[in-house]
């Protein structure tokens, strides 16, 4: 009974959003003032609908309703409630559901908090994501529901992948899909300013906290991501140019430049064309993740089960929301680049240098995971194009965008004075060479790499630094100051600990017997055992190693290699001492005679900065978004524009 | 009491005795450098795209130990990298070759990078002798753009 | 309008294109780089006389199908009644290279299910398969008179692949 409340509700989820996207477009091109009031309240009931849906699956699972196609598929009787829930999102059908609730909550938010924006703008606005909802509901209905009935009911479910049963499942997908989905805000206030023809410092204001809000959830969700294929896969990487963690990544660079951009269209009126062209980037970016990740065109270990129908789906979808708005933006995009002067040098030609060139990143890691499609579609052979490619290109490309992060915000708006930043600049230049010369010689070996990785990183927090005390001076700064700064300042943490761990990182394979070690990174490692545990619904081995380090207290440290009852691939569970300025990382592999084991042992210095600094990066969004400023809703907004009106002969 | 610590200490001692430093899995450290720095860079042919460095499965074992053997029997890099595209063809290697088929691949980047930074440029100098043209300035441009949307409306 | 601004979409429908392309191509499909080259050499035991040995040079002057499998291979089964038909057309040799496999196990299988194949060669640590650019069995290659490698099948044989490739390129093949 509930499976089927769940799929009723989602049919009519899909009237409503039809009619939300449909009616308040019409309505607002046209002033049909009946038409554009109905889109609050259409987004208001489509977000109930697909709660309730999404709560007839959650249910589903909670029960284990092995009638339910999806969940025989990703459940058993054995899986623990909370991976059980984990289990919604576990699969495409599931994923897919959670990808569109989230979109309806992004869209009742953008109802809620928009009661000072004026009604024909809302209602283009909530039209669009209207529209979009739509598109995915079809999609979820035709092809992929996951309310499908499996009669007779399976006595027990398939499990859920060993890999995903963990605490990681319950957060990564959902941080990612609010990041992703996100950015559809930020694509229909772009449609709906080319829509109305008002593309305006005030469009500009009112897209910048949802855009960044998105961003921070994205920021999130990818670094969520990483350090559970970190503690996870038991190799120790943290990013492998995975074509599913590329369409991730994608939308965030382009998402970077887009809130960079906004920026300097809200405070100067200028970037206009370029920041409707990246809004809408972002979010079709989002939409070819969707389609890469379940069409079955590029290997991943990420990729859900495929099906060509569904395949072909979504690329229609791709092609009718991303097309139409770019035949929109070619239509009604503006011709004259009024506004401003800026010189050459100055705040905001250096933006556009760092936002062209975080485009160009974007771009190469778009050509890099799908040019194995490319050459196979023109029937020239099979190639692959891994992390040696993306290395080799992303990094000299991120230079230049770092090395120009830490000076830009000492650039005057309009004309900048190059000689005078470079002057400004004499501190974080020092520091950073001192830093290259002495760090990576501390921390047991020079090389070009690791220098400028240190040059860079301590360039950009010493700057960011002096900025900061200087601006303390002259009072308290706003918000959004420290978001940037913070912001800034996670970059160049998180640059220094993928520096450092490339660098500097440490491993062994060996034979251990009980009672034997080894020393690795300066920390000595030594087996006490290995003896068989049970859990929930796996049996395990499970190791256990006493680590110490020079004179200090020993650590155990218990990793385990699970038998999972539902699958035969055995599954490593690393245990991993995590510190501040290092992890150590103990992995079994295979048994070997009598009670010797192969064993994994790794010292990675400052791995944690990485993720560290990913969420120094979103603490700084966070700040950003609740700038005074934006809550004190737009009656400035409107305020100035009428000041622009009286101003007029 | 004098004797069961005596006893404890020197098994204890035997203990210490008998425990030793962990072997190495591999043979040869050297050799086994150079296989990982090898192995990462190729594919594991069975996998959903893992490297033949790290992968578990039986084929990556086997080509490994392919891979070792060619090792000490002192061929190249280069030789090594032949060995396996022979067999497996170019999908083998995460590292595209530079052939004419990957040129736009490997030079795209930073082409892309010139052709953008350097279209910025032009842009920004015809953008400032536009608006100079205009015999505007900067406030009256603001002004005239701000009407204009008022007539759009 | 302005021209420079249709250019996202005409890069967009470019890109849409080679998606559509895309969702016809397997992206697990390894295309063989040893076609139209000899087949490697090899000598090794025979399945069922482990003191009678193999090699491709055995069968110069012939064409000849060449299918590697084992007795663990689930997919083997499937094609297994098709490379049954085969032999008993008695249209080329077929041998059989039983790769990574127990011999115990793998002789099991063929007095089961019965023997399609002339002679099966034994490939215990698998490095014939290597050379062959093996990757996931069944695979089976097509070879001719002078021991070039002519076409490579991976996955099962099916019947439409057998009389609409296998079959009509070994009797072009005959011919020369």
């Amino acid at each position: 009974m509930i499976p089927e409340l769940g799929h009723f509700a989602l049919i009519l989820a899909l009237c409503v959003s039809l009619v939300q996207g449909v009616l308040p477009v019409f309505g607002a091109q046209n002033g049909r003032r009946e038409w554009i009031v109905l889109a609050r309240p259409a987004a208001q009931i489509a977000f109930l609908l697909m709660l309730a849906s999404f709560a007839a699956l959650a249910w589903s699972f909670y029960v284990n309703d092995f009638s339910v196609q999806y969940v025989a598929a990703h459940s058993n009787s054995q899986l623990p409630t909370l991976f059980r829930f984990g289990a919604v999102w576990g699969g495409h059908e599931g994923s897919l559901l959670l990808w569109v609730f989230m979109l309806s909550g992004w869209t009742v938010a953008v109802a809620q908090f928009s009661r000072t924006l004026d009604d024909a703008m809302v209602a283009r606005v909530l039209g669009v994501l209207g529209l979009v909802t739509t598109g995915l509901l079809l999609f979820i209905l035709f092809t992929s529901n996951p309310f499908d009935r499996l009669l007779p009911a399976a006595e027990n479910g398939r499990d859920l992948n060993p890999l995903l049963q963990d605490p990681g499942l319950i957060f990564h997908p959902p941080m990612l899909y609010m990041g992703y989905v996100g950015f559809a805000v930020a694509f229909a206030f772009a449609i709906s300013a080319l829509l109305s023809g008002r593309l305006d410092a005030a469009w500009a204001r009112w897209s910048r906290p949802w855009t960044t809000a998105a961003w921070v959830f994205l920021t999130l969700g990818i670094a969520l991501g990483s350090w559970w294929a970190y503690y996870e896969l038991g190799w120790g990487g943290w990013w492998f140019w995975d074509p599913v963690e590329n369409a991730s990544f994608m939308p965030w660079l382009l998402g970077t430049a887009l809130l960079h951009s906004l920026a300097v269209t809200e405070k100067r009126g200028s970037f206009k064309s370029w920041t409707v062209l990246l809004a809408i980037g972002a979010f079709s970016l989002s939409l070819l993740g969707t389609f890469l990740v379940r069409s079955g065109v590029l290997t991943s270990v990420h990729a859900f089960a495929t099906d060509p129908r569904r395949g072909i789906f979504i690329l229609v979808l791709l092609l009718l929301v991303v097309g139409s708005s770019l035949a929109l933006f070619a239509w009604r995009a503006p011709k004259v680049a009024l506004g401003g002067t800026f010189a050459l040098v100055s705040r905001e030609s250096l933006m556009l240098v760092g936002n062209v060139l975080l485009v160009v990143a974007c771009a190469s890691v778009l050509l890099g995971t799908l040019y194995p499609l490319l050459i196979d579609a023109l029937k020239l052979g099979k190639i692959s194009v891994g992390p040696p490619y993306f290395n080799a290109v992303f990094v000299p490309l991120m230079a230049p965008v770092l090395f120009l992060l830490a000076a830009v915000p000492l650039a005057k708006w309009k004309n900048a004075d190059a000689k005078d930043i470079a002057l400004r600049m004499w501190i974080p230049a020092g520091l950073a060479i001192v830093a290259a010369i002495l760090v990576p010689r501390v921390m047991g070996g020079w090389t070009v790499m690791t220098a400028v990785g240190v040059a860079l990183s301590v360039w950009i927090a010493s700057s960011g630094v002096i900025q900061v005390a200087r601006r303390l001076k002259a009072g308290f700064p706003p918000a959004s100051f420290w978001g940037m700064h913070l912001g800034h300042f996670g970059i160049a943490v998180f640059v220094f600990g993928v520096t450092m761990v490339g660098g500097f990182q440490e491993e062994q394979d060996v034979r251990m017997e009980p009672g034997d070690t080894v020393l690795v990174g300066g920390y000595n490692f030594k087996m006490i055992g290995v003896k068989d545990v049970t859990g929930p619904n796996y049996s395990a081995a499970r190791g256990e190693f006493e680590v110490t380090h020079g004179g200090g207290a020993p650590n155990i440290l218990y990793p385990e290699k699970r038998n999972y009852f539902s699958s035969t691939m055995p599954m490593t569970e690393a245990a991993i001492d995590a510190g501040f300025t290092r992890d150590v990382y103990v992995s079994l592999g295979e048994p070997l005679e009598g009670k010797a084991w192969a064993v994994r042992v790794y010292f990675k210095p400052f791995v944690d900065w990485i993720w560290g600094g990913c969420l120094l990066m979103a603490l700084g969004g966070l700040f950003a978004v609740t700038d005074r400023r934006y809550r004190m809703g737009l009656k400035s907004a409107a305020a100035s524009a009428g000041a622009l009106q009286g101003a007029q002969p | 009491m004098k004797t069961l610590y005596a006893l404890v200490l020197v098994l204890l001692a035997c203990g210490a005795a008998t425990a030793k430093e962990a072997t190495l899995l591999a043979d040869d450290p050297v050799v086994e450098q150079r296989l990982i720095a090898i192995s990462e860079e190729m594919r594991c042919l069975v996998c959903q795209n893992e490297s033949l460095a790290g992968s578990r499965s039986d084929l990556a074992m086997d080509l490994r130990r392919e891979l070792r053997t060619l090792i000490k029997q002192g061929k190249t890099d280069a030789e090594i990298r032949e060995f396996m595209v022979s067999r497996y063809g170019d999908f083998v290697l995460y590292r595209p070759p530079v052939k004419p088929t990957t040129w736009l691949l490997w030079a795209g980047p930073f082409g892309l990078m010139v052709v953008g930074v350097g279209a910025l440029f032009v842009y920004l100098r015809r953008r400032n002798s536009e608006i100079a043209a205009s015999g505007l300035t900067d406030e009256e441009s603001k002004r005239v753009e701000a009407l204009l949307k008022e007539g759009e409306k | 309008m302005n021209a420079k601004a249709l250019i996202p979409l005409v890069l967009f429908a470019v890109l849409v294109g080679f998606l559509a392309v895309g969702l016809r191509l397997d992206p697990h499909e390894v295309p063989s780089p040893l076609v139209n080259k000899p087949a490697p050499a090899f000598k090794i035991a025979q399945l069922e006389q482990p003191e009678a040995q193999f090699s491709p040079e055995d069968l110069k002057g012939k064409v000849w199908l060449l299918n590697v499998w084992a007795s663990w291979c689930v997919a083997c089964r499937q094609e297994h009644p098709v490379l049954m038909d085969f032999a008993r057309a008695q249209i080329a040799p077929l041998i059989g290279l039983d790769y990574k496999d127990q011999r115990k196990d793998a002789l099991g299988v063929l007095k089961r299910s019965g023997n399609p194949y002339d002679i099966t060669a034994f490939d215990a640590d698998g490095r014939v398969g290597i050379d062959y650019g093996v990757y996931g069995v069944p695979e089976s290659y097509v070879i001719d008179k002078a021991g070039v490698i002519r076409y490579k099948h991976i996955g099962p044989i099916t019947t439409e692949a057998l009389q609409k490739t296998i079959i009509p390129l070994i009797n072009e093949l005959k011919k020369t």
